[in-house]
């Protein structure tokens, strides 16, 4: 078996046979309690200096944001985004519940259909799961209501993210999935796939020189719903 | 299989600086990556721990490899992978080939793997009547000029933009003639209209793995382009290449990597995107594919445990000791003759194809240590370059003029009397011939080495004389 070619090939080269049953159990015992390392401390910061250190970060990125008051400001952002980029009023939106529940109706002229991405879309507004203000970094978890082709085939990728879901580091990101996701299949926290976005699509394979919008989407804007009191600037609030 | 040149290192590495358009390309690189990792680093002040961090979590999970590779397994199988163990490349080809018949496959897009380059998938699927389409702009670009990777993060490097633009004028004959080219922009909206195609009709996309975490049964691709997620996300069958010492116990762990990687590669705080894969498509989800392959790769990997190189295995592919190399940025990355090139490719191509054949490489160092300085996972580089000097030695494979003189050195330097009197000889000659340049084009029975620089005409005394004028003046 080739499996157990490889593994008796490790095992010769540590000079031991297969790890006895105590130890097994303390090398689970340690996947079980997943302990953290040094997390940098730079994101420990207070609410409303989290929050502006998240937009900082994708700002660095070349990405860009919005904040909006509550839920029902979204569509008035979208279109105003929309706009702003020449891009025409027409967009694929994930079939997410907190986005179906947007006033959509004040804004007749914005036509969208909830689905997965296509190779042909313009824009598309994604729900995001968290924010990471360490490196100004999306955490978006596939799941039938959040498709991952949105957050890679459109030109123009708008995210929608509650500034109660940002967070300092990417280890706490984690922790909210573990504690809030379960999945279909495996029963576990993880999902078929988590992608962590900072910034859109860039290459600098051509003379070590940067270009944004290589093969994903050219422009990722952020629009941060401020449902978090705490996280509110004196100037906002 | 990538054909092995390094034997050829001296006649490729005298090429290579003789190269102009090579040398221009070389100017920009060194210049770009070293500032923009500097800059990266500065600003992290916890930078210099995580990567005592780093080492130890690779420490810990080789010293136990055979456990997490078995969780990692029956994670990936909970998850409705399949894991194919494979011990050589012919296993990982053969396993490759196989799946991608069984899809019944024409068009198969890959994202950048440095494991698929030295596999040899490329060819392995060509031959059997399928069309591979690499999407990584820089790999896309070589594969057009059928020419390898020059670097491991930053294959196409070495191209200017002229070549650029001759190759895609050449490639893709369909569009008119004469559409400009002015900008690298032009460049890149090319390449994304004709990828764009390819990834909306592989039947399987091939990705790497930066890493693989046993507690979840999950990959972990790094890109800036997005080419790897729309490898792994649109085709019907995704295939990870992975080596075994790519894991990681948790995701925690992984957090550590992710820190140091792209830092430490581009200078970015973090990668555009970093993907976390884990199984097939759920039954109720939109998209992602519907078979996910995992092709687990020894290749020689678990022949380096227990042996002075076992240290080798942290490397998580950054090119931080490339990109700081003064020979790597002298001669660029094809000199060194197969998929590895720089600091990590001098200790692991003699390791993977034979001390015999790439034994120029380790020799091709200054020692000056500046790769293990800024190495995240602190691979000691050049002590493993000397362990494979050490070997080389004592199979006589060293040239016989080589070690006479290694041996005429011995005899000096195990009598310091006689070592500095020769010292002091020799620089107050070579002063005296000296007189009135700054170096020496040219020197007898130095030739090989004064073709490629110049010697300073030495100035003052030798370093054992002013070492121990200075001691003298401390007390």
């Amino acid at each position: 078996m080739s499996r157990d070619t490889i593994l008796n090939s490790i095992r010769r080269g540590l000079k031991r046979g297969p790890l006895p049953a105590d130890q097994k159990a303390m090398l689970d015992s340690r996947l079980m309690a997943h302990p953290t390392h040094i997390i940098p401390a730079r994101s420990r910061l207070p609410r409303p200096q989290q929050v502006a250190l998240f937009i900082a970060n994708l700002e660095k990125e070349f990405a860009t944001a919005a904040r909006v008051p509550d839920a029902d400001s979204v569509p008035a952002a979208v279109a105003d985004y929309l706009a702003a980029q020449n891009l025409p009023a027409r967009f694929a939106m994930a079939p997410h519940p907190m986005l179906a529940a947007m006033p959509w109706d004040r804004f007749p002229m914005l036509s969208f259909e909830a689905r997965r991405g296509q190779g042909s879309d313009q824009a598309s507004l994604q729900h995001g799961f968290a924010g990471i203000a360490e490196t100004g970094t999306l955490m978006l978890p596939s799941a039938p209501e959040r498709p991952t082709s949105l957050n890679l085939l459109p030109d123009a990728a708008m995210v929608v993210l509650r500034a109660s879901d940002i967070v300092g580091a990417y280890e706490e990101a984690w922790a909210k999935l573990r504690a809030t996701n379960q999945d279909a299949l495996t029963g576990g926290f993880m999902p078929r796939n988590v992608m962590l976005v900072t910034g859109p699509s860039r290459s600098a394979d051509i003379e070590q020189t940067l270009e944004l919008g290589a093969h994903g989407p050219r422009n990722l804007h952020v629009i941060i719903v401020d449902d978090d009191p705490a996280a509110i600037p004196d100037a906002l609030a | 299989m990538m054909q092995v040149h390094s034997p050829q290192f001296k006649e490729r590495a005298s090429a290579a600086l003789a190269d102009a358009p090579l040398q221009k390309a070389l100017t920009r690189f060194r210049d770009g990556f070293q500032a923009k990792r500097a800059a990266a680093v500065a600003g992290l002040p916890e930078f210099e721990a995580l990567r005592d961090v780093a080492r130890d979590i690779k420490n810990h999970t080789l010293a136990h490899l055979d456990f997490y590779l078995e969780r990692y397994a029956d994670n990936v199988e909970r998850a409705g992978g399949v894991v194919h163990w494979c011990p050589t490349a012919d296993d990982a080809r053969a396993a490759v080939l196989k799946i991608c018949q069984d899809a019944g496959a024409r068009t198969v897009t890959k994202g950048k793997s440095m494991i698929s380059e030295e596999l040899g998938i490329n060819a392995h699927l060509e031959a059997h009547g399928m069309e591979p389409v690499e999407t990584d702009l820089g790999e896309y670009i070589l594969q057009v000029r059928d020419e390898p990777p020059s670097h491991i993060i930053a294959p196409a490097f070495h191209l200017n933009r002229e070549d650029w633009e001759d190759s895609f004028r050449r490639a893709h004959t369909e569009l008119p003639a004469d559409r400009e080219f002015h900008e690298r922009r032009d460049i890149l909206t090319e390449a994304r209209a004709r990828l764009r195609n390819k990834f909306l009709t592989a039947d399987v996309g091939i990705t790497g793995a930066n890493f693989l975490i046993a507690e979840t049964g999950t990959s972990v691709i790094v890109t800036n382009e997005g080419n790897g997620d729309l490898t792994q996300t649109l085709p019907r069958v995704h295939i990870v290449l992975a080596s075994i010492e790519k894991m990681v116990p948790t995701l925690e762990d992984a957090c550590t990597f992710i820190r140091l990687l792209a830092r430490s590669a581009t200078g970015q705080d973090l990668s555009v995107y970093t993907t976390f894969s884990t199984g097939h498509r759920r039954e109720p989800d939109l998209d992602g594919p519907e078979e996910y392959h995992v092709v687990l790769i020894d290749n020689g990997r678990s022949g380096m445990l227990g042996t002075e190189f076992q240290d080798m295995l942290r490397c998580i592919r950054c090119a931080a000791c490339m990109n700081h190399c003064p020979v790597y940025g002298a001669i660029g990355g094809h000199a060194y003759g197969w998929v590895y090139p720089g600091p990590m490719g001098s200790v692991l191509t003699p390791t993977l194809k034979g001390v015999d054949k790439a034994g120029h490489l380790p020799n091709a160092s200054t020692f000056c240590g500046r790769c293990e300085s800024v190495c995240p996972v602190k691979i000691p580089l050049p002590s493993l370059m000397r362990h494979w000097r050490e070997r080389e030695f004592e199979r006589h494979l060293t040239p016989p003029v080589a070690r006479r003189a290694l041996g005429f050195w011995a005899w000096f330097a195990k009598r310091p009397a006689a070592y500095r009197l020769a010292t002091r000889l020799g620089a107050r000659t070579l002063k005296l011939l000296g007189r009135g340049r700054g170096a020496f084009q040219s020197l007898p029975f130095a030739g090989g080495w004064t073709a490629g620089r110049d010697l300073p005409v030495p100035e003052g005394g030798t370093f054992m004389a002013q070492y121990a004028r200075r001691q003298r003046g401390k007390t």
